[in-house]
């Protein structure tokens, strides 16, 4: 559907994520390894995941629709508790990388800290995650059609753009999250972000019927961006402070 | 919500689920092909395009644009559908699908005059389709032939017979947008349901997006002229690392073969050789690419020759006449005579086995296959026969065609004597020389109810009458003697004994020569298939290259015909003749390229796939609207972004460990 909406959709679904990526992560290396070595590891938990599905496909019976759609659905929660895995996985790496840090950094403690460890590896997952669910729908949306001719909905682009978009944003933080209850082995914090993404997992398979999906996905997501906010050190105190140093400010100026 | 995951499902890849999808391309990668632009386009896989061909000073035939050319579907059914395309609807340009009624000349030329039209598809039945249809000129290589100001002057250019006058000339024009040929039915039907749930008014509102649209690419790369592509060819060939051929001279064999045999190595005048020339053509022609059956108009001469061979076999072994029988087969005579002026050019430069002198006279079959009553008619040139000699020599022919005839169920007239030939090979032959000759076709004067489909992909086998009973599996049908098939066997007899007559036989040895209703049936029946590939389709500019000789015509690609190659391959078995291929070129001799008499014919090369696609289409306002928003997300989330990373320290603030580092 041509170049307009190539870019559209390109900037809906990676907007957010180049954004973080550029002005928190982008400066500092030892974070862009920490981004690239987590979108790493969202691949592999992919790869195993798909391999589990692939064959389950093949073992199956391709015309029994029912039980492809059961096994669809199987692969989907299976995807899910693997990527959750391999975050764990990410983790342990992490918490023994940081005594290394420490050792080779100049001053006495390590050169970065567990939460923002959580916030980059997060973002890994999630870039990886919209780069996977979006390239293939851009790539197509370049030629001259749009979806449509077999009764599908014509909005298939821009909501596809608009899921990768809040799902990258859930990675992060359920990256954040998720780190910080295996620091203080709060072992319901790590049930919840499971079973949020289980959830958001099976939303989506409701689609095309996008009012069910999307805004559930939307609320959660600002949820979880509320409660990751609190979980990495903000509170209703230092917004307040935020906003007072903002209105003298403006005073000041005005 | 079924219909849409089950169609996910089919595809092998789920894509409402990012997570799946993902799944699909990384487990199955290559297998399936993607499943969105599944959801996207529909291809249209059974089309054939219309191509471009250039001779010296022109180019005629269809021309896509280099990405292909996209437009709004219509289908053209009534006159209001046309008002629609042309000038009141609201969506420009459409690419309309045609049905057969309205593939004629003044609907096509007002497609092409006007900039709202980006393609036509035309649906290809029998359904609808006029009584006649022919896109060839209404008279045939009309520059080329033997009347000319100099010679018949009051018979050139029709004057005297218009040969085909249904022809509407459409192969010949320039058309600016692709045009493509329909061919699968369910195809057609797919198209015609995606019209009508998207495209179609309803109680006069304009319908809404999104729209279903078309796409068809057939990218030509030759423009202008055969002069201009060659010389831009030449300069990929010297200066490109990678040259890339923009178009092909029209080149391919002349097939003949004698009853004595010639030494093929031997050029220029055979001692001791007075010729008999039995000629027709190979080849014919139409508006699309490669869909040019010509039964009638090829196929009978063919069959017709072929079985004259096989049944003068015998006879000429045991009693052989006095003059060699020399058996010839044309190609490329749809455009300007490529194959009769070459054999001519090379007999005239002492560069064949024989030489217009050797020649004695000619009988060429021209399109014998419907005629009704029985009657076949000889067709004379009357400038030439003002000479007493060759007017001797022609009416002797005529005798002995008449007492071949006799026992026969074949009557043979001849029509009036100021009428001029018909387009023939005959006629560049007797630009070199008047030989004595005749060419025998099915009708009298002009082509007219004989074959309305000249030169159109509706000369095929139901054209030419053959038909089978309805309970015949395919191998049956290949043995099968029709109707058509015995009528050319009885038309073979008659100009096998002919032939021999006039080469000098004697008249007892005539009831032994007749041809085999069943040989010919198998010929006929194998020819006017729609779905043989192994056998010839005469076509002038199909071509495959296997390899590129270099000959004293420079700088041309030559290629072999491979078609025609294994037509005479099987020739050989059948006949135990030694057959002689003989390359026909259209002729470019030098770089200057004014040689007059000889056009030069080339055919454009194109992309290795034309195809052709139909999807929806929506409003650009929608793409903008689109646009926005993602831009707006992207400043916004900028401008979050920075403002949250500068002020990290102040709402980060409350930790139990404040990193040392900042931000």
């Amino acid at each position: 559907m041509t170049l307009a909406v190539f870019f559209g959709c390109a900037f809906i679904a990676f907007g957010p994520a180049f954004a973080l990526f550029v002005f928190t992560v982008a400066k500092d290396p030892l974070r862009v390894i920490i981004l690239i070595a987590g979108a790493f590891f969202w691949l592999l938990s992919l790869l195993l995941s798909s391999l589990v599905w692939f064959i389950a496909i093949k073992a199956s019976n391709s015309q029994d629709l029912t039980l492809q759609r059961g096994l669809l659905m199987f692969g989907v929660f299976f995807s899910v508790l693997l990527q959750e895995v391999f975050r764990f996985a990410y983790y342990r790496l992490l918490r023994k990388a940081t005594e290394g840090l420490a050792a080779i950094s100049d001053d006495d403690g390590s050169a970065i800290s567990v939460r923002q460890m959580a916030y980059v590896a997060g973002l890994g997952f999630g870039i990886m995650s919209g780069a996977f669910s979006m390239i293939n729908i851009l790539s197509d949306s370049l030629g001259p059609g749009t979806v449509g001719i077999f009764g599908d909905s014509q909005y298939y682009f821009i909501t596809a753009a608009l899921m990768t978009l809040a799902l990258t944003l859930l990675h992060t933080f359920w990256g954040v999250l998720f780190f910080e209850g295996c620091e203080k082995s709060c072992w319901w914090v790590i049930a919840a972000v499971v079973s949020l993404h289980l959830l958001v997992a099976g939303l989506s398979l409701l689609n095309p019927l996008y009012e069910g999906s999307l805004p559930p996905v939307y609320v959660i997501t600002l949820l979880m961006g509320v409660w990751a906010f609190f979980s990495s050190g903000g509170s209703l105190h230092s917004l307040n402070a935020l906003c007072t140093r903002f209105t003298k400010m403006f005073i000041r100026s005005s | 919500m079924k219909q849409s995951f089950q169609f996910s499902l089919n595809s092998c890849c789920a894509a409402h689920s990012g997570l799946n999808r993902v799944m699909c391309v990384s487990a199955a990668a290559g297998v399936c092909s993607s499943s969105v632009e599944k959801k996207i386009y529909v291809e249209l896989n059974e089309t054939v395009p219309c191509v471009r061909l250039l001779n010296a000073t022109h180019q005629i035939g269809c021309q896509s644009s280099m990405s292909g050319d996209t437009g709004v579907l219509h289908v053209l059914e009534s006159e209001s559908d046309l008002d629609w395309i042309l000038s009141s609807g609201p969506h420009p340009p459409y690419i309309v699908i045609m049905e057969t009624a309205f593939f004629n000349r003044s609907v096509m030329m007002r497609m092409k005059s006007s900039s709202r039209v980006a393609g036509v598809a035309v649906i290809v039945s029998k359904t609808g389709l006029a009584d006649n249809f022919s896109p060839h000129t209404t008279c045939p290589n009309q520059n080329t032939g033997v009347y000319s100001a100099s010679y018949g002057s009051d018979l050139a250019n029709c004057n005297v017979t218009v040969w085909n006058p249904l022809g509407n000339g459409l192969s010949y024009e320039d058309f600016a947008f692709p045009v493509f040929a329909l061919k699968d039915e369910n195809q057609t039907q797919v198209i015609r349901k995606c019209y009508e749930d998207h495209n179609l008014r309803v109680n006069g509102s304009t319908p809404q997006y999104p729209l279903c649209a078309m796409q068809l690419f057939s990218h030509m790369h030759a423009v202008t002229d055969t002069v201009t592509c060659m010389r831009r060819t030449d300069l990929q060939n010297r200066f490109s690392i990678n040259p890339e051929v923009l178009c092909d001279p029209l080149s391919d064999f002349n097939v003949w073969t004698s009853t004595r045999p010639l030494n093929s190595s031997a050029k220029g005048h055979a001692a001791n050789e007075s010729v008999v020339l039995a000629a027709t053509r190979l080849d014919g022609r139409s508006f699309f690419w490669e869909q040019a059956p010509a039964a009638e108009g090829t196929v009978s001469g063919i069959v017709t020759l072929l079985a004259a061979i096989q049944a003068l076999s015998p006879v000429t072994q045991e009693a052989p006449p006095p003059r060699n029988i020399f058996f010839t087969f044309f190609q490329g005579e749809a455009f300007d005579y490529i194959g009769s002026s070459k054999m001519v050019y090379d007999m005239e430069k002492n560069d064949f086995v024989i030489d217009l002198n050797n020649v004695h006279s000619m009988l060429e079959i021209g399109q014998v296959g419907l005629r009704s009553g029985q009657s076949l008619w000889m067709h004379s040139d009357p400038v030439s026969r003002k000479n007493d000699s060759v007017n001797e020599e022609v009416l002797d022919l005529m005798r002995r065609m008449q007492s071949a005839a006799a026992g026969l169920n074949v009557s043979l007239g001849h029509p009036l004597f100021t009428q001029p030939l018909p387009p023939s090979s005959l006629q560049r032959f007797l630009r070199a020389r008047p030989i004595p000759g005749l060419v025998l076709a099915d009708h009298q004067t002009l082509f007219n109810n004989r074959s309305p489909y000249y030169e159109s992909m509706y000369d095929d086998a139901e054209n030419l009458n053959v038909t089978y009973p309805p309970d015949l599996n395919p191998d049956e049908q290949l043995v099968y003697e029709t109707d058509a098939a015995k009528s050319l066997a009885e038309v073979a007899t008659l100009v096998a004994r002919s032939l021999y007559l006039q080469a000098g036989g004697e008249e007892k040895s005539l009831s032994n020569i007749t041809a085999d209703p069943k040989i010919v049936s198998h010929v006929t029946n194998t020819h006017t298939r729609t779905h043989s590939r192994t056998h010839t389709r005469t076509h002038t500019h199909t071509h495959s290259v296997t390899h590129s000789r270099s000959l004293t015509h420079t700088h041309t690609h030559t290629h072999t015909h491979t078609h025609s190659l294994t037509h005479a391959h099987s020739l050989s078995h059948t006949l135990s003749h030694t057959l002689s291929l003989t390359h026909t070129l259209t002729h470019t001799h030098s770089r200057t390229h004014t040689h007059t008499h000889l056009l030069t014919h080339t055919h454009s090369h194109t992309h290795s796939h034309t195809h052709s696609h139909s999807h929806t289409h929506s409003h650009t306002l929608t793409h903008m609207l689109t646009l926005g928003v993602g831009v707006a997300v992207l400043l916004l989330s900028l401008l979050v972004t920075y403002f949250i990373s500068s002020k990290a320290e102040l709402l980060f603030s409350s930790a139990c460990e404040t990193p040392t580092t900042a931000y």
